[in-house]
């Protein structure tokens, strides 16, 4: 395709991302609308800017490709991004939203009452953003390569400087509408071109080149181990995810934050019919794009290959702004939690303190993603998604259900997800893909309950170390808000 | 070959980890190595660190936690076998040896208690059958039981067993025992200047200033004949205004419930001034949940409006902002009004003169109080020049109820 329409597509991303960022609270208001400039997000602002922050790469352009290499099987990735809400509705939301607190390292140290707690909280969520971060760059390596033939690195690097320049110059201010218009505009541009590649073949009658259940690699289907112990990943690991939480606190009271979650669902499972589409469309007329080892970039690839000409360069132009959009949005929400992290417990708060730590939490990620290649996109996003399960996870789940979680037990336990998770992850990483046995390719359905298990244990065993506050802070999770004196 | 840039990638981590490890050995081991001084000079050392170490724990006065911790210090201080802290009722800490006298202690020490003399008793010789004390502590070791006054009460006792009770023993513990009902006497103090800052929010709720509620009964007034459906409206906002104002409970309040009071409190402005009042509001809804103190904001408006426009001819303009600033919520108050004397300002801010502008040092220093001293109001201001607030308050506040 025409690289100058990809390069177009990229600017007009990015551009509209700082100008909303900017501009998208500068309109006067006069009292008269004080009324409505006081009162809080709406649910459903809310909902599209948690669904904007929360499809990355690996939703846009991995589990289509994922779902052309191995069908059926890879439906369990959106299956289980989905069915994370699930679980984040009716454990997490509306608790942690009472919490006050506006981190997960805030929210542990207020729960235990522990700064040793805080920080190795505050060390795994930095992992975990950084682990979240790198497939998002690859994600953008790939998109730029594959469309405008540029080497990789200029992907990763557009993503990035881009990112940094609008958190430091303040050009998140206004992130929630950002993030809003990112959602709308991911789904545009995957629901056009697909709904208008349908029409086409239809119009055309173009005939099918291969049954949809033939499998174009060859390679074996995943067992039941891989398909339980990634379900287990996706659906725990969503719990702790760092930018996720974050915008539960955009919503004013818990109740608002759960209707927030029902919206996410629904909104998440319209979009992940149209990467489901894209799948089914190109094992059936381009199985082709499967056998050359571009499967990631199929989404990219397939306007081109089934409409070509001006109407093909169009469409991939939208896809490619919509990718963008994936990239910016998660990367950018990532950036800015872990900012806050970073800053507030290593440089003391302060605006200098953060931009500093947008960039240093930025610049990381893009070393590592430049000294790897990438691997199957929602495969690795999958991996983090274990690592967020058998740490962050145990921790909040504990936290908010059990009254006897200890500052021991949920450091312990952390350090052993973390370990057994990590560990797994590196010892696959060296042996490779292909020698990997099942159970230490998807980690998650044992090192979840390890890391709970641990937990339990030693909380158990540190009876006298339940923090004297823990009543009051539970009584604070678990009571309905009073409703605020000034809704009339 | 994806494995080996992930597999150099962890390497590096690794390498990186183990120079900052030998560094940060390293750099332990040197300190370890330099000079300390004297012996006198690091006797001193010794007596101050663990003075101000006790010091520390005794901050909230004298109870249990603090007691328990703070005697271990005081011991070293002295150099004595066991060391005990009570007041009035009871044993509050013990710490080391001779716990077996612990039960008797507080009959021990019922004459210093109620007489507040220190008492000096000898080891070996029993106590007396009814509860009397003789003169002995009953145990291996000898006592000197020290009174600790805050101002003329007697609060507590300190209590030092050695084998034998030397003159050298028994002035040193009279002077812990001073030293610590200075400390008890300092939280005292702490605890008094919390109560005067509740007294002072107290009287700033109930300070909606009588010019205020007179002005606004007149503006409604002036409305009941020609505009009855608007004065009505105006009358119920002063309600709504004035429960917000008078409510009892909690200290803190949502940045959306202060901006609702604002508005109410700037519509009853409206009424009065007229088209003479501008305002704009650029508010980031991520920070509408922030808990901030109760009346925090309003008096920085009521500010602006008495103090910025009132004097000034014309129409004037107010523009209230709240962003999200990383881990904080920046809300910021500008007005382009008279404006204010920085000098006279910072005078008032410290409180060495009482000027108009009591609202204003009375948020300042419940935000210093609350936040810590880096979160005081930053005012920016000359006269003619109008007039910028601006206040950084924590996003994060799992402490406070709103």
């Amino acid at each position: 395709m025409n690289p100058g329409v990809a390069l177009a597509a990229l600017a007009v991303v990015s551009l509209a991302t700082a100008v909303i960022g900017f501009y998208g609270l500068r309109i006067s208001r006069t009292t008269g609308d004080f009324y409505v400039a006081s009162r809080t997000v709406r649910p459903w602002w809310n909902a599209s800017a948690i669904g904007g922050e929360y499809l990355s790469a690996a939703s846009f352009l991995g589990v289509a490709g994922l779902i052309l290499l191995s069908g059926t099987d890879a439906l369990w990735f959106p299956v289980g991004y989905t069915a994370g809400y699930l679980m984040l509705l009716l454990f997490v939301a509306a608790p942690l939203r009472r919490s006050g607190a506006y981190t997960i390292p805030d929210f542990t140290e207020a729960r235990l009452d522990s700064r040793a707690v805080r920080r190795v909280t505050s060390l795994v969520v930095v992992l975990v953003g950084w682990l979240y971060i790198v497939p998002q760059l690859h994600g953008a390596a790939l998109t730029i390569r594959i469309t405008t033939g540029l080497p990789s690195w200029a992907g990763s690097v557009a993503v990035v400087v881009v990112v940094c320049l609008t958190v430091v110059a303040g050009g998140m201010r206004s992130i929630t509408f950002v993030q809003a218009f990112q959602y709308w505009l991911k789904l545009t541009a995957l629901a056009v071109p697909i709904l208008f590649i349908i029409f086409v073949l239809a119009g055309n009658g173009t005939p099918a080149l291969a049954p949809p259940v033939a499998n174009p690699t060859g390679l074996a289907p995943a067992g039941l181990y891989q398909n339980v112990s990634l379900l287990v990943a996706l659906l725990f690991g969503t719990l702790g995810l760092p930018h996720v939480l974050v915008r539960f606190y955009t919503n004013p009271d818990g109740q608002s934050a759960r209707r927030t979650t029902l919206i996410v669902l629904g909104l998440l499972s319209v979009f992940y019919l149209f990467p489901t589409a894209y799948g089914l469309v190109g094992r059936i007329f381009a199985p082709g794009l499967a056998r050359s080892g571009q499967a990631d970039a199929m989404v990219l690839l397939l306007p081109g290959e089934l409409v070509g000409g001006t109407a093909g360069d169009l469409l991939s132009a939208l896809v490619v702004a919509g990718a963008f959009a994936a990239f910016l949005s998660t990367t950018s929400g990532l950036v800015v939690s872990l900012a806050g992290v970073i800053s507030q417990d290593v440089l003391g708060g302060g605006v200098d303190g953060f931009r500093l730590a947008a960039v240093v939490s930025a610049l990381v990620p893009l070393g590592f993603a430049l000294m790897t290649d990438s691997f199957a996109l929602a495969g690795s996003v999958g991996l983090v998604f274990a690592f967020t399960a058998s740490t962050v996870c145990p921790v909040l789940l504990l936290g908010i259900w059990w009254r006897g979680l200890t500052d021991a037990g949920a450091i312990a336990g952390m350090l052993t997800g973390g370990v057994l998770c990590g560990g797994a992850m590196v010892v696959g990483a060296m042996a490779g893909a292909s020698s990997t046995p099942a159970w230490l390719a998807q980690p998650a359905a044992w090192t979840v309950p390890g890391a709970f298990a641990v937990m339990v244990m030693v909380s158990r065993a540190t009876v006298h170390r339940v923090p004297k506050t823990m009543s009051r802070v539970m009584t604070r999770l678990h009571t309905p808000e009073r409703p605020l004196a000034t809704e009339r | 070959m994806p494995d080996s840039p992930l597999l150099t990638a962890a390497a590096v981590a690794v390498i990186a980890m183990a120079i900052a490890v030998v560094v940060g050995v390293g750099l332990k081991v040197l300190r370890s190595f330099r000079d300390l001084g004297t012996d006198a000079e690091r006797a001193t050392y010794h007596t101050l660190h663990a003075a101000s170490q006790a010091g520390q724990h005794l901050r909230r006065g004298l109870n249990p936690a603090g007691a328990a911790k703070a005697s271990r210090h005081l011991r070293t201080l002295l150099g004595c076998e066991a060391l005990a802290l009570l007041d009035t009722s009871g044993v509050l800490a013990w710490d080391g040896a001779a716990e077996e006298l612990k039960p008797q202690l507080m009959r021990l020490a019922e004459g210093v208690l109620a007489g507040g003399r220190t008492a000096v008793l000898p080891a070996g010789q029993p106590a007396g059958p009814n509860g009397a004390p003789k003169d002995g502590t009953g145990g291996r070791l000898a006592a000197v039981i020290a009174p600790v006054r805050a101002g003329t009460r007697v609060v507590g006792a300190v209590a030092a067993f050695a084998p034998s009770a030397g003159a050298g023993l028994v002035r040193a513990t009279g002077e812990v025992a001073d030293w610590v009902a200075a400390q008890v006497e300092l939280a005292e103090l702490d605890a008094s200047r919390t109560l005067l800052m509740e007294a002072e929010v107290r009287a700033l709720r109930a300070q909606i200033s009588p010019h205020f509620i007179y002005n606004s009964l007149n503006a409604i007034a002036s409305f009941i004949n020609t505009d009855p459906a608007r004065a009505r409206e105006l009358v119920v906002e002063f309600a709504d205004f004035t429960r917000y104002s008078f409510r009892r409970h909690g200290d803190f309040t949502t940045l959306a419930e202060e901006l609702r009071c604002i508005d109410r409190y700037l519509l009853l402005e409206r009424a009065r001034f007229g088209e003479r009042v501008q305002v704009s509001l650029r508010v980031a809804p991520e920070v509408l949940s922030t808990v901030i103190p109760f009346l925090s904001l309003q008096p920085l408006v009521e500010n602006a409006v008495r103090h910025g426009l009132e004097a000034k001819e014309g129409p004037g303009h107010i523009s209230i902002t709240a962003n999200d600033a990383g881990a904080f919520a920046e809300v910021t108050i500008e007005d382009d009004g008279v404006g204010m004397d920085p000098k006279q300002l910072q005078s008032m801010l410290a409180g060495h003169t009482d000027g108009e502008h009591v609202g204003l040092r009375n948020v300042d220093a419940r935000l210093r109080q609350v936040y810590g001293n880096d979160h005081g109001l930053v005012i920016e201001t000359a006269p003619g020049e109008g007039t910028l607030i601006t206040m950084r308050v924590p996003k994060s506040q799992p402490g406070h109820d709103a």
